[in-house]
C-alpha cells in the first residue's frame, strides 16, 4: 500500500525527524511512568534506585485488589452485554428499514456526543428514583452497586459497538446474503455461516473497545457507583489526593500493560481472521451443506 | 393504529403514577432523629470516605467487636460526594464531608440531626471543636480530622531567623531573596485566601474591593513563584525545589518525616492567621443502617481508636482524650508554637454566588 513516490533528500530527512518527534511525544510519558514505577523513592520524579517494592505494594493493598477484580468484572459483563445489543441494533440499522429507523439511529450516537457528566448525572438520578419505585411499587430493596455500574457502561458501550459493527456492515455486500437466503438458507443460518463470519473483526474490535472504555470510566462509574463497588480508576483518583506516589505508577503500568495485551490480542485475532479471508463464499457453500436433513425443498425452488 | 395509542397514553400514566409515588416517599424520613441505643446495631455499615483515611484493619475490629460488616468506597471530592449522596439510594450510612461541605449538606437536608445520646463519646471532643461556624450545636456531624493550611521553609535557606508571616510570600523586600524556590497553593480559596489574611482581611471576605486587592497580590507575586501546585508542595519542598511553600499541616509533616533530617524544615501557621479544615462525620438522609452508624461514630470517639485513627493517618485528632496515645513525633508536632494556633485559625466558608468570583480572581492573578 506504500506510495510510490518515496520522499528523498530534505524532505525525508526533516519527515523522519517529525515522526520521531511524534513517537517521542507519545510515548516519552509512558516511558517517565514505567521508569518511576521501580524508583525507591516515595516521591515520584526523584529516582532513589531500582525496587519492586511498589508492585508489591500493589500485590499487598487490599483495597485495590478489590477495585481491580471489580473492574474486570464489570468491564466483563458489559462487554458481553453490549456486544450482543450492540450488534443486533447494528443489524437492525444497516439491514432493515422500518418505522423510527431514522429516529433510533440519531438515538443511538446520543451515548457518544453528550458529555460524561450529563450522562453521569442521569445516570445518577435514574438508579435513585427507579430503585426508590422499585421499592415503593414492588417492595424490592435494590442497592447501588456492581449492576448499576455495569448497567451504565452498557449504556454507552452499545453506541461504540453498534457504530463499529456498522461500519463493517456498510462495507459489505449483501449479495453473498441474498444467494444464502435464494439457496435456502434459513435467517439464522444465513447469519451464522455468510454475516457473521464477516462482521467478526467488526464485532472483536467493537468488544474490545468496549472493555477498555468500561475499564477507563471514570465518572460516570463514580455516579453510579453503591457501597462496595469502587472501580480500579476511580479508587487510583481518590489516592491521587494523598499525593502522587510511584505506586500510582505501578498501577498504572500494569492497567496499561493490560490495555496493550487487549490491542494486541485484538490485532492477532484480527489477523488470523484476515488470512480466512472472504470466507463469505466457502461459507455460503457451507451453510447449505451444513444442513441437508432439515433443507428438504423440492429442487426446482433452487433453479429460480 | 389506535390501539398503539392507547397504550403510549397507560404507559405514560403509568411512568407518571411511578414518579408520584417515589417523590411522595421523599419527604417521609429527612428530619427525623434516629432512635438508637449505645451500641446498637441496626444492619451492615457502608462509609463513604477519602481514600486512605482510615486502616482497614480498624474496620475489621469495628466489625469484630460488634458483629456487623463494613464495607467502604472512596471519594476524591466533597463536590463529587455530594450529588451522589443527595440524590438518593446512596447506601451509604456514613460520610465524611469537610467543613463547608456540611454547611451545604444540612441546607439541602441531606444529612441526618445525630441522635446524641447514642454518641455519649461526644464529650471526648476538643473544646475547640465546639460551636463550630458550620454546625454550632453539632447536631448533623461530629469532628473526625483536622488540620491548618500554612507556610512550611526549608531552614537551611532560611536560617532560624525569619519573620513568621505571609510576607515570606507577598512581600517583596523578603520574598525576593527566594524568588523562584517558592510555591502557591493552586486553590482560589486557599490562595486568595492567604493574600486576605496578609491583608488583614477575612478570608471568606465577600468585599469586592477586598477580593480585588487580594487578587492583585497574588499576581504580583506570580514573578518569585516556581509553582502554583497542591498535589507535589511538599515534594517540591523537600526535593530542594523550593524553600518556602504554602500548604497543608498534614502532607508537610508527613513529607518532612521521609526525609534524612526532618528538622531541617518548619512549618506553621503566620501571625497574621490561617484556614483551618475540619473533615467531619455525618450520616445521609436515608441511611440503611443509622444506629450502626451512631455506633461506629461512638466507638471512633473513644481515646484508644481516636489515637489509632491519628497514628494511621498521621493528621490530627479533635479528640482530645486521645491525644496522650498518639505518637511521640505526632504530639510533638502539634504542641508545636504555631503548627495550631486555634485563636488565628479560620475555616473556609461556602460563600454561595461569591465563590464563583474567587474562582475567576483566582484565575486573573494566575494571569
Amino acid at each position: 500500500m506504500s506510495s510510490t513516490v518515496q520522499p528523498r533528500g530534505t524532505t525525508k530527512i526533516a519527515l523522519t525527524a517529525h515522526s520521531w518527534l511524534v513517537y517521542l511525544f507519545f510515548f516519552a510519558p509512558i516511558f517517565v511512568l514505567i521508569v518511576f514505577s521501580f524508583s525507591d523513592d516515595r516521591n515520584v520524579g526523584r529516582w532513589g534506585g531500582f525496587t519492586l517494592e511498589w508492585y508489591q505494594d500493589f500485590v499487598e493493598h487490599s483495597q485495590l485488589q478489590g477495585a481491580v477484580w471489580v473492574s474486570v468484572r464489570v468491564a466483563l459483563l458489559s462487554t458481553v452485554i453490549s456486544v450482543v445489543l450492540g450488534t443486533l441494533a447494528a443489524l437492525a440499522l444497516e439491514r432493515f428499514k422500518f418505522k423510527g429507523r431514522k429516529v433510533f439511529d440519531a438515538l443511538l450516537y446520543l451515548p457518544i456526543i453528550i458529555p460524561d457528566v450529563t450522562m453521569a448525572v442521569m445516570m445518577l438520578l435514574f438508579f435513585a428514583e427507579f430503585f426508590e419505585i422499585l421499592d415503593s411499587v414492588f417492595g424490592w430493596d435494590v442497592q447501588k452497586g456492581l449492576g448499576s455500574i455495569a448497567i451504565s457502561h452498557i449504556a454507552f458501550n452499545i453506541s461504540f459497538v453498534s457504530v463499529v459493527v456498522r461500519a463493517r456492515l456498510a462495507g459489505m455486500s449483501e449479495v453473498l446474503e441474498e444467494a444464502a437466503l435464494d439457496l435456502y438458507a434459513s435467517r439464522w443460518k444465513t447469519f451464522r455461516y455468510v454475516t457473521f463470519p464477516q462482521i467478526v473483526p467488526g464485532v472483536a474490535g467493537g468488544a474490545l473497545l468496549a472493555l477498555t472504555l468500561s475499564l477507563d470510566d471514570v465518572v460516570i462509574t463514580q455516579f453510579a457507583a453503591g457501597p462496595g463497588a469502587t472501580t480500579l480508576p476511580v479508587f487510583v483518583f481518590g489516592l491521587i489526593r494523598r499525593g502522587v506516589t510511584p505506586l500510582i505508577n505501578a498501577t498504572s503500568v500494569l492497567m496499561l500493560a493490560a490495555s496493550v495485551f487487549l490491542v494486541a490480542l485484538s490485532l492477532a485475532f484480527q489477523q488470523f481472521s484476515g488470512r480466512g479471508g472472504r470466507p463469505s463464499l466457502r461459507a455460503a457453500r457451507q451453510a447449505m451443506s451444513a444442513k441437508p436433513n432439515t433443507n428438504t425443498q423440492p429442487k426446482e425452488g433452487i433453479n429460480q | 393504529m389506535k390501539q398503539k395509542r392507547l397504550f403510549g397514553l397507560l404507559g405514560v400514566l403509568l411512568a407518571f403514577a411511578l414518579v408520584a409515588a417515589a417523590c411522595g416517599d421523599d419527604d417521609g424520613d429527612g428530619g427525623a432523629i434516629a432512635d438508637c441505643e449505645v451500641n446498637e446495631t441496626d444492619g451492615n455499615l457502608n462509609i463513604y470516605n477519602w481514600a486512605e483515611y482510615i486502616d482497614e484493619e480498624q474496620l475489621t475490629s469495628f466489625s469484630e467487636q460488634f458483629g456487623v460488616s463494613v464495607t467502604m468506597d472512596v471519594y476524591d471530592s466533597n463536590e463529587a460526594m455530594q450529588p451522589i449522596v443527595a440524590a438518593g439510594n446512596s447506601g451509604y450510612d456514613l460520610i465524611v464531608p469537610s467543613d463547608y461541605m456540611v454547611a451545604i449538606l444540612i441546607a439541602g437536608e441531606t444529612v441526618q440531626p445525630l441522635n446524641k445520646d447514642a454518641i455519649p463519646n461526644i464529650a471526648n471532643i476538643s473544646g475547640d471543636f465546639r460551636n463550630l461556624i458550620y454546625d454550632p450545636a453539632g447536631d448533623y456531624s461530629v469532628p473526625y480530622q483536622w488540620g491548618t493550611t500554612g507556610i512550611a521553609v526549608d531552614t537551611a535557606a532560611l536560617g532560624a531567623d525569619f519573620p513568621r508571616s505571609w510576607g515570606l510570600i507577598f512581600d517583596p523586600a523578603i520574598a525576593d531573596e527566594h524568588s523562584g524556590s517558592i510555591s502557591l497553593l493552586n486553590d482560589p480559596r486557599e490562595t486568595i485566601g492567604a493574600a486576605l489574611k496578609y491583608l488583614g482581611y477575612s478570608l471568606n471576605s465577600t468585599d469586592e474591593g477586598e477580593l480585588q486587592e487580594a487578587t492583585d497580590l497574588v499576581a504580583s507575586a506570580r514573578g518569585r513563584l516556581a509553582a502554583f501546585n497542591t498535589d507535589s508542595a511538599d515534594e517540591f519542598l523537600t526535593t530542594g525545589e523550593t524553600v518556602i511553600a504554602h500548604g497543608y499541616s498534614g502532607d508537610m509533616f508527613t513529607q518532612f518525616l521521609e526525609t534524612d533530617d526532618p528538622s531541617r524544615y518548619e512549618y506553621f501557621v503566620p501571625d497574621e492567621g490561617g484556614t483551618r479544615w475540619i473533615d467531619n462525620m455525618a450520616i445521609p438522609f436515608d441511611a440503611g443502617s443509622p444506629c450502626t452508624a451512631h455506633t461506629f461514630i461512638n466507638w471512633l470517639l473513644t481515646a484508644e481508636q481516636g489515637a489509632a485513627l491519628s497514628n494511621w493517618n498521621y493528621y490530627s485528632t479533635p479528640n482530645a482524650a486521645a491525644f496522650g496515645g498518639l505518637d511521640e513525633d505526632l504530639q510533638d508536632f502539634l504542641s508545636t508554637p504555631g503548627v495550631a494556633p486555634v485563636e488565628i485559625l479560620e475555616e473556609i466558608q461556602d460563600t454561595g454566588d461569591f465563590e464563583v468570583k474567587f474562582s475567576d480572581a483566582f484565575i486573573e492573578a494566575k494571569g
